[in-house]
């Protein structure tokens, strides 16, 4: 017996989550008043779940390291937010959402929490309209939905290409609702440097204030993790330059087992890479796989002369493009998974089709989109017999009207008009499906330490649907955590203010104090950037897209290499007191250094292919990925043992009830 | 390229700054224009200098958190883009690039090219929501059908990412463009028409507190404006704040 | 209304109001003084009318001079607030990217008219309030001409008057449209309310200016 109670619901797949609201207990209001929640992170989960704590009554504290609880990364996602509402009458259920992300995850997370997620996922809409989130409506007035990858229904609600945007600062309007209430303190500009355990309960965080360089002691009846994901591990990624693992690591350290580490997803639209000096890599929405269609030349000397310059690729007549994922993939065609996409186009850039000076890049190409949108845009519009240049204006402009703005950010960063000629686009990190384990109820290892949204593990499995992240961190934050979290702070109505004074907090203070100044009077040879960028080197040649054994042994050695040397040499210039970049950022690479290393471990222990975790050993002859239901069906959660490569294996079977494990099929 | 930058170095919000020049060598067009910085402060940190600090987080024009005056304009050069995507082709060989921090008494600097820009959230704070509690149970989404016309209108006021790009463009540090935006998202829809007089009112009220300017008119902000608000905002936010207080 | 002017919006929305009046009357001192021009005779009726009807002396002028003394009172108020609004300057500041020279210094355009209106008083106003109330003449309905052209005669009080014709055509050209957004009138009309309001910010002053040359001329 595992030592993981994942405290799933008995009863019915259906009926598990009312039954639960049903038995949990609740807080009276009035005692709601006593207690305090921090909450770190103000992003989706974090963000929504302030907002609704405090409306519930409790006393919250959010932490941000932005100056603003606005500028969390949720505020990047483009295409959309996923809900069964069927609105659009083409079948969908809530049965039919819960199917498609198990079957999208690679049959890797846990049934009863993906099918709440779907059923709760219609209620956010609603939320979210009553808010004033001002999604797409159709000329009926009605919402608009698109169709997303992996699925064959379209239940993709969006606001143009901003939909995280509109969704976070819908959440953050809850929020501001609250602070203007004071029942929600906003720490912007603090970052949680440790947790502090009080009699095996989290009783409160260690923070920087990162205007005045001050270690501060909060405390708390219960803490909320809505921290993010750990993509930054390979320094290049879609995440934000400040997105970081810290949070969610200092709790692992603390006691949190770290589910799946090595499930991460690799977006297959983003703009490639163009020189050393990059800092991050830009998303192209994955709803530009709607009108998109993906290629490479059929011919090697073809790509070679695009690659020259020679050629481009307007030059190409239809007959000499290869359509890969239409070939390879008839029925979902452009609209595979994210991880069978990327994979697919790292295949073809490895046996030498790439297009453009790196030779890792396809194609994405809007021409015969543009074309069919102008024919049926001049046709309802009067003109029954539309010459090529009427058809393609008009085009244009349904295309300009959908993707505006993705258009336009690729063209402010490519320096090339998408509209003329395809796009140029190349996998690259962009979300963590791993992150810290967590029961039904949300609560990790950690007694009354919760995590959300994409901070912890549990609704994605191995792969993340399109439009999926939204979903889950608004369900998380807006429906489960303030149900969920009564229970737990229900004994606790008798507890009082938890002081900060305690020696427990001295201790932890202390910590954080020391190792601050560890980094700080380091030999000093090279800058944080230095270790980050060697580390996001080894990450991505070695557990990236494509893993294998030895890759991931010499990366564990690799990876620890570097943390020495990190630790020994690292140069952070400045102060301690006031604001200091280089400070924050050497605190959050080392520990990436030791996330690199569990990251590594569990992808070389996992010996199975899937969803986002490819180990080239385990693959069918067609290059797919090869699971191993029989020995690999289950979640890995790592209990910290005081170094990375000594973490404890704890297993926690998953049980297919409802659905039929098979192997994963999208031709 | 080789460049020449001038750069205001601040040590914190209670010390004087001054204007610093480094030269930057080995520059290409297709840095952005915080990867050129990043190089710049490589290179300080290698000789034991400190960085140049500067907001930034998404680095993909969304997050707001970038916020250079660039050469006499918020975000530098180009129209439509924020820091972040601004492109080093914009500039040639040989150029003085002036960087500022955004200016504006609302904005106290709180290091080097960093401002503090939290009296925008106190703005926000102030009104900036509609008062529905987050509990679900409200009516479904598509039972309130939205005009297609306003919901885009709505939409594209909504598309602010509160960089202050407004503020620091306009020769008032007027404040006007980034409240406008929010009032105006939920003067648009249905949703915010209940609370819409208590909403204008309470905000410009701490518009006004914050100390920003007085707009007048300029259009400098919406030039500025990295997302294209327009100032049509303005004008219906003027409507509606004469029309909420003659309401009584 | 104390706490609604104290707003920002609402000073911005009386600066608009007071501002709108001030062209109509210009339009209509401009109308009046255009018959200098064509016809003597006409002038003086008007003239005349204008300086006893007791309406206008005792309803109108008082507003209008009420309009005049707020509209720059709270430019004042307004120019004060907005460069407290920027404690520390740019050291590059390149306002002409994104805005106008006219919006970017109405202050100055609004000073120079401040500083001809004080000629112009002295010119027009003082003498006749000398005339009426301190010498108190018989009325003469036909004096009114003769006392506008002897006034350019000068070179100098010609260039000046110019001069601040051509400041009032800069104040007036972001002024006039500026002050339909700020009563909040952005619509489908705005354009054309605004092309019209340049062809007034123009013509206007123009034919003011006009008018000071074509009477300095015939003076020769």
């Amino acid at each position: 017996m595992s030592v993981l109670d994942s405290k799933i619901p008995q009863g019915p797949l259906k009926d598990k989550w009312t039954k639960h609201k049903n038995d949990i207990n609740l807080v009276n209001p009035a005692n709601k008043r006593n207690i305090d929640v921090i909450i770190i992170g103000t992003g989706l989960a974090g963000g929504s779940a302030a907002a609704t704590l405090a409306e519930l009554g409790y006393n919250v504290k959010t932490f941000c390291y932005q100056d603003s609880p606005r500028r969390a990364h949720s505020i990047a996602a483009q295409g959309g937010i996923n809900a069964a509402k069927n609105y659009q009458g083409d079948g969908d259920s809530n049965y039919r959402l819960f199917y498609d992300t198990v079957k999208g995850g690679d049959y890797r997370s846990r049934e009863a929490n993906v099918y709440r997620l779907a059923e709760v996922s219609g209620n956010i809409i609603d939320q979210c309209v009553a808010q004033g989130v001002p999604f797409a409506r159709e000329y009926g007035g009605l919402l608009d939905n698109r169709s997303f990858g992996g699925v064959l229904v379209s239940r993709t609600f969006y606001a143009k290409g901003q939909t995280g945007q509109q969704l976070l600062l819908g959440a953050y309007s809850a929020m501001n609702r609250q602070i203007n209430r004071g029942k929600i303190q906003a720490f912007n500009r603090h970052e949680m440097m440790d947790l502090v355990i009080v009699d095996g309960k989290a009783r409160g965080i260690i923070a920087r204030n990162m205007v005045t360089g001050e270690i501060e002691r909060h405390s708390a009846h219960a803490v909320v993790l809505g921290s993010g994901g750990y993509g930054n591990v390979f320094f290049l990624s879609t995440n934000a330059m400040g997105s970081n693992v810290t949070a969610a690591w200092r709790a692992h350290r603390r006691g949190a087992y770290f589910a799946n580490p090595c499930y991460t997803q690799i977006h297959p639209t983003c703009i490639p890479v163009s020189g050393e000096h990059q800092s991050k890599l830009t998303l192209m929405s994955e709803s530009l796989r709607n009108d998109g269609r993906i290629w490479v030349p059929k011919k090697k000397e073809d790509s070679i002369a695009i690659r020259e310059g020679r050629k481009k690729p307007t030059d190409l007549s239809e007959d000499e493009r290869d359509y890969y994922l239409e070939r390879r993939y008839p029925a979902f065609g452009n609209l595979v998974p994210r991880d069978v996409a990327s994979r697919a186009a790292k295949e073809r850039c490895d046996a030498g089709f790439g297009v453009n000076k790196t030779g890792e890049a396809v194609f994405l190409d809007f021409a015969s989109a543009i074309e069919r949108y102008g024919k049926e845009k001049a046709f309802t519009s009067g003109h029954k017999n539309p010459s090529k240049a009427e058809i393609t204006k008009l085009g244009k402009e349904v295309v300009e009207a959908k993707y505006g703005n993705l258009f336009q950010m690729y063209q402010k960063i490519v320096d090339q008009n998408p509209y003329e000629t395809p796009m140029m686009i190349y996998p690259a990190v962009h979300y963590t499906m791993g992150g810290l384990w967590v029961d039904y109820n949300l609560q990790t290892t950690i007694p009354g330490c919760y995590a959300a949204g994409e901070a912890n593990f549990s609704d994605h499995g191995a792969n993340r649907l399109g439009a999926s992240a939204l979903m889950q961190g608004l369900a998380d934050g807006y429906f489960v955590l303030p149900y969920t979290i009564g229970d737990y702070l229900s004994k606790d109505i008798r507890t009082g203010a938890i002081s900060t004074d305690s020696p427990e907090f001295e201790a932890a203070e202390k910590e954080v104090t020391e190792r601050i100044s560890r980094l700080m009077n380091a030999s000093g040879q090279h800058s944080v950037d230095y270790y980050h960028k060697k580390l996001g080197k080894i990450m991505w040649n070695k557990c990236g897209m494509a893993r294998n054994a030895k890759g991931l042994q010499e990366a564990l050695e690799e990876i620890k290499e570097l943390r020495e040397d990190f630790w020994a040499n690292v140069k952070v210039t400045g102060k301690t007191e006031g604001k200091n970049a280089e400070l924050e950022k050497a605190g959050r690479v080392a520990d990436f250094l030791e996330l690199g290393e569990l990251f590594a471990k569990d992808a070389l222990h996992r010996n199975e292919s899937c969803g986002g975790h490819f180990r080239e050993e385990y693959q069918t002859e067609e290059g797919e990925a090869l699971r191993d239901d029989e020995n690999y069906k289950y979640v890995a959660a790592w209990e910290y043992k005081g170094n990375p490569r000594d973490a404890q294996l704890h297993k926690e079977e998953l049980d297919f009830k409802n659905i039929e494990l098979k192997t994963r099929s999208y031709k | 390229m080789k460049l020449t930058l001038k750069i205001w170095r601040q040590e914190n919000a209670n010390t004087k700054g001054k204007m610093v020049t480094y030269p930057i060598d080995g520059v290409e067009g297709d840095m952005s224009f915080l990867e050129m910085l990043d190089v710049l402060n490589e290179e300080l940190i290698n000789k034991g200098e400190e960085p140049v600090e500067f907001d930034h987080d998404c680095r993909e024009g969304i997050c707001g958190a970038c916020s250079l005056q660039i050469n006499g304009e918020p975000h530098g050069p180009d129209k439509l883009v924020t820091t972040c995507q601004l492109h080093m082709r914009s500039f040639k060989d040989g150029d003085t690039i002036v960087i500022e921090p955004f200016r504006a008494k609302a904005f106290p600097v709180v290091k080097d090219l960093i401002v503090d820009r939290s009296s925008f959230d106190r703005i926000q704070h102030a009104g900036g929501y509609i008062s529905v509690n987050t509990s679900g149970n409200t009516i479904d989404a598509n039972s309130i059908p939205i005009n297609k016309h306003d919901a885009d209108d709505a939409f594209a006021a909504a598309t602010c990412i509160g960089c202050g790009a407004c503020v620091a463009a306009c020769k008032n540090a007027s404040a006007m463009l980034f409240t406008s935006a929010k009032v105006s998202q939920y003067a648009l829809l249905p949703q915010g028409q209940v609370e819409a007089a208590d909403r204008v009112q309470e905000m410009v009220r701490q518009m006004d507190e914050e100390g920003f300017g007085n707009c007048s008119n300029t259009g400098a902000c919406e030039i500025e404006c990295p997302k294209g608000i327009s100032l049509e905002n303005i004008a219906r936010m003027n409507r509606e704040y004469m029309s909420a207080n003659t309401k009584g | 209304m104390g706490g609604l002017i104290k707003s920002s919006v609402a000073k911005k929305f009386a600066m608009a109001l007071s501002g709108l009046f001030l062209v109509l009357f210009l339009g209509q001192h401009f109308v009046i003084n255009f018959t200098s021009v064509i016809s003597p005779d006409t002038f003086n009726e008007l003239s005349h009318f204008m300086g006893t009807n007791f309406l206008v002396q005792a309803l109108l002028q008082p507003i209008l001079i009420f309009g005049v003394i707020f509209h720059f009172v709270m430019g004042f108020v307004l120019e004060i607030r907005n460069r407290n609004a920027r404690a520390v300057n740019y050291v590059s500041y390149n306002g002409a990217a994104n805005s106008s020279w006219m919006s970017r210094n109405m202050i100055w355009s609004g000073l120079a008219i401040l500083a001809f209106l004080a000629l112009h008083f002295y010119d027009f106003w003082v003498p006749e309030l000398v005339h009426k109330y301190v010498q108190s003449h018989p009325e003469d309905a036909t004096r009114y001409y003769g006392e506008t052209i002897a006034k350019f005669e000068s070179p100098v009080r010609t260039g000046l008057y110019v001069v601040a014709f051509v400041f009032l055509m800069l104040h007036l050209l972001h002024g006039f449209s500026s002050s339909f957004q700020s009563i909040g009138w952005n619509n489908k009309y705005s354009k054309g309310i605004r092309n019209f309001t340049v062809a007034y910010a123009i013509i206007i002053p123009l034919g003011f200016i006009f008018i000071a040359l074509f009477h300095y001329i015939n003076n020769l």
